[in-house]
């Protein structure tokens, strides 16, 4: 087998990042394989911990203190505090000054696209001068043809929701003559480059929008964006916006795809890049060959249109995802984990993996792999599944993200650990 | 899985569907081809838009996901023609790879280009000829490559490319690429074919036109590394891949010469041969393209068998080994690569990379995730030169900021755009290997 590694990952969202990155300093030879391209830029970019308990508490304040309180099982009950606290410093390490909010162990709430609040323990530094608990008032401005972001609306709802600043919302038209549907891309490149290149505009698309947001100022003295202030450049964006506009601007995070989430993929991947990660995007892994004795990983399948390619490896990483992301499948008869064929608790009537109402406690959040304390997954009877398979992020189960605001720390956490552990088991 | 998928599935407990109230129905009579779950599997996140090269360009482009599962969405019904739009995707397939759902989409765009270019496109438009020739650039490069002198003198001449742009709607900015005096099959047939015999190691090579009709040098360095390895290579009958002609939606041609690959190559397969290519678009046809167009026996059968050349030596031989004790001559060349779209696709963007990382003598450096925007054929015509241009505009300025003077790339034709763009010279992944590990 020509294709041999130390520690193979499978999965190149932030689970997988992380973990490789986390067994590639330990001295580890390490490969990441995806299927497709990372997933990262379908997120918004805010790296939550924990914002409300498993019953439903919360806005929580302080995400630590709740880690000790988690159920048996919850994947932070499984590696500890000390992974939660060393994945968020591997994450500080690798972003250094485009993330904030490493400064406390409080959450911050950052105002969303839709004007509610969400609790989170890290965030870009552009839309730091947009958090909630900040006292002055807010204009936030939104462009025609951007859907997704309706200022007004979202003001109307910070408001409502009792925020302690006032907020004014206002849609101005992008300077740049667009179609009716332009990609969020569009609008970041074009402040990008800051010249639209065609005969409709002339001079600094920036300096163009500066002049008509500045004419809805009313004194405040901070500004609201929808997440497009540029792709390869948003610090220069904002600093000239800033500048021209004389206050603070910040950014609204948006649904997918999202810039900054896409600006943090290309950090993380640069950084894997640098830790001499060997990364491979555009085959599925499909398959594994056991040892003899079963109780070990071989080789993961890799299908090529139809040919399987095995990749040797002494310690695997499985960070596939969760049901969206693939990593969990289900039809009709039943939940499964489609790579290793891991054991996925769920009960045998379909009808029963969900609750009626459409926020009531659905079972199938939870779907996912049962790992040990090593995070190694285990089969029905609770025995390891293999000695040397170890699973992070939304592949695990146990835990809703979506409802506890803990997805980004989760496969922070259990990345940086089951890489770490993974590499030094080489 | 959508009920209309599985109208018998007995999984289905009985009081789920009234027996009266449901009818299967035959969501699909008038298509072999099954898209309907590929158009249902599209949950609208918009990530194959902001990967498309021609709508990042192109404001007015309505990007993979319209041509894609809305076009096939609004075709069910019976007056909608296919979107003249459709002939300005330019078939790099990016969208495929950024699908986090698994979306057919440029099965789906090659299949509403054909219907465009059969049902809609005038055939004795100067355009339908135009691309039917680019599409069929085999049969031209047979012809020139007769006389490759007099074709190389004609083809460059300054008046008659801008005859060719005013009558024919191709460029007259862009410089055609020279015929080799000699093509890969005359000299394969010249050095008495295959040098080394084995019984284990056999590969059948898909050189496509490119390699055989300009540049021989990288067939040559095909099959000299394999030979290096003790691979019996044997140079079988071949058509062209197809990739210009599902660009143009000439699938009548594609598939003309997809029934002569198939044959040639699947009963070699019957002999232990896998199939290897050079140009990344071709080993793009061959393992995807076929089997969601074609029902040959034998196509699957092909798509699993076949590999790019250094992917199969990666998977099949120590070449992280060899080349760890091998240097090139020479003062450290800089070699800035682009990867090109279909390689991409394949899983292989970053593989000349990783392989040259430790080879001395070269440093091999990365330009970026941009598309060349050439697209084969695409480049070529008249009206899409500009665009083509604009698309690649970010890879110019990236290899303008590399260390190396030239340029790597496995593509033919982003090698053609990289050297417009730059004046770099652009070589082959193939030919540095050989340059590492053949003895002279």
């Amino acid at each position: 087998m020509a294709i041999e590694q130390e520690v193979l990952v499978v999965g190149g969202g932030l689970a997988g990042v992380t973990a490789a990155v986390s067994a590639a300093r330990t001295g580890a030879d390490v490969r990441l394989v995806s299927y497709k391209q990372p997933t990262l830029r379908n997120a918004s970019g805010l790296i939550d911990v924990l914002g409300y308990t498993p019953d439903g508490e919360g806005p929580l304040v302080d995400p630590f203190a709740a880690l000790d309180d988690l159920p048996e099982g919850h994947p932070y009950e499984r590696v500890g505090a000390d992974a939660v606290e060393s994945g968020l410093a591997l994450f500080d390490d690798l972003t250094d000054s485009t993330y904030e909010g490493n400064h406390t162990e409080r959450n911050a709430l950052i105002p969303t696209q839709g004007g509610r609040v969400k609790p989170t323990a890290r965030y870009p530094a552009s839309v730091a001068a947009g958090l909630a608990s900040d006292e002055r008032d807010a204009l936030l401005v939104g462009f025609e043809r951007l859907v997704g972001f309706d200022a007004p609306l979202s003001a109307a709802r910070l408001n409502a929701a009792g925020a302690p600043f006032e907020a004014r919302g206002a849609t101005v038209e992008f300077p740049v003559a667009l179609s009716a549907d332009p990609k969020v891309t569009r609008f970041a490149h074009l402040l990008d480059r800051d010249e639209a290149g065609e005969e409709r505009q002339e001079g600094s698309v920036r300096r163009a929008l500066v002049e008509r947001v500045v004419t809805h100022l009313d004194g405040e003295q901070r500004v609201g964006f929808p997440a497009v202030l540029g792709d390869d450049h948003p610090e220069e964006v904002r600093a000239d916006l800033e500048a021209d506009l004389g206050v603070d601007v910040f950014e609204v995070p948006m649904g997918p795809p999202s810039l900054p989430g896409l600006r943090l993929e290309d950090r993380l991947y640069d950084a894997l890049d640098a830790e001499g990660v060997r990364i491979e995007t555009g085959n599925p892994v499909v398959g594994y060959e056991a040892g003899a004795d079963g109780d070990r990983v071989e080789a993961v399948a890799v299908d090529r249109s139809g040919a399987t390619v095995p990749y040797a490896a002494e310690q695997f990483v499985l960070a596939t995802g969760g049901l969206v992301g693939k990593g969990i499948d289900s039809d009709r008869e039943g939940v499964e984990e489609p790579v290793f064929d891991c054991h996925v608790g769920h009960p045998p009537d379909r009808y029963d993996w969900f609750d009626d109402r459409a926020f009531g406690d659905h079972r199938f959040a939870r779907f996912g792999v049962d790992p040990d304390r090593e995070l190694r997954p285990r089969n029905g009877r609770g025995a390891v599944e293999f000695d040397n398979l170890r699973a992070a992020g939304a592949v695990l189960g146990n835990y809703d993200f979506a409802a506890e605001k803990s997805g980004s720390g989760v496969s922070l956490a259990t990345g940086f650990h089951a890489g770490r552990l993974a590499g030094e088991n080489t | 899985m959508s009920d209309a998928d599985s109208p018998h599935d007995p999984g289905v407990p009985d009081d789920e569907i009234p027996d009266d109230e449901f009818e299967p129905v035959d969501v699909f009579p008038e298509s072999e081809l099954d898209l309907r779950s590929g158009a249902d599997d599209c949950y609208k996140c918009s990530t194959c838009d902001t990967n498309c090269p021609v709508a990042e360009v192109d404001d007015e482009f309505p990007g993979p996901k319209f041509q894609g599962p809305e076009q096939w969405r609004l075709k069910r019904k019976d007056d909608r023609e296919i979107d003249p739009s459709i002939m300005d995707c330019s078939n790099c397939m990016r969208c495929d790879n950024a699908c986090p759902s698994d979306v057919p989409l440029s099965q789906m765009h090659n299949e509403a280009r054909a219907e465009y270019v059969d049902e809609q496109m005038s055939k004795l438009s100067v355009e339908y000829w135009r691309n039917r020739v680019l599409a069929n650039y085999r049969k031209g490069a047979w012809l020139g490559s007769k006389f490759p002198r007099l074709t190389n003198a004609l083809a460059n001449n300054g008046p008659l490319r801008k005859l060719g742009e005013k009558l024919f709607g191709l460029t007259a900015e862009r410089e055609f690429p020279a015929f080799a005096t000699q093509t890969f099959r005359e000299w394969w047939a010249e050095r008495g074919g295959a040098q080394v015999q084995s019984e284990e190691k056999r590969v059948a090579y898909f050189h496509g036109c490119y390699a055989n009709y300009n540049t021989p040098e990288v067939a040559k360095a095909m099959v000299r590394t394999f030979e290096q390895f003790g691979y019996e290579i044997v140079v079988p009958e071949q058509g062209c891949s197809g990739t210009p002609m599902f660009a143009n939606g000439m699938l009548d041609d594609a598939r003309r010469d997809a029934a002569t690959n198939i044959s040639s190559f699947s009963e070699l397969i019957d002999e232990g041969y896998d199939v290897i290519c050079s140009c990344t678009s071709c080993s793009m046809a061959l393992r995807q393209e076929y089997p969601e167009l074609f029902t040959f026996e034998g196509t699957a059968d092909v798509a699993a068998h076949t590999y790019e050349a250094l992917e199969y030596l990666r998977i099949h031989e120590d070449l992280r080994g060899a080349l760890a004790g091998a240097e090139v001559d020479g003062d450290g060349e800089d070699l800035a690569y682009h990867a090109p779209c279909h390689a991409r696709n394949q899983g292989l963007a970053r593989q000349a990379v990783e392989l040259f990382r430790d080879l001395d003598g070269v440093a091999v450096e990365d330009v970026g995730d941009s598309c060349s925007g050439i697209s084969g054929t695409y480049g070529w015509k008249a009206e899409k030169y500009e665009k083509s241009m604009a698309i690649g505009e970010e890879m110019f300025e990236e290899m303008d900021e590399a260390e190396g003077r030239t340029g790597m790339t496995e593509c033919p034709t982003c090698a053609m755009q990289m050297e417009h763009g730059t004046g770099y010279d652009i070589r082959h992944p193939l030919e540095i290997l050989e340059a590492a590990l053949v003895e002279s």
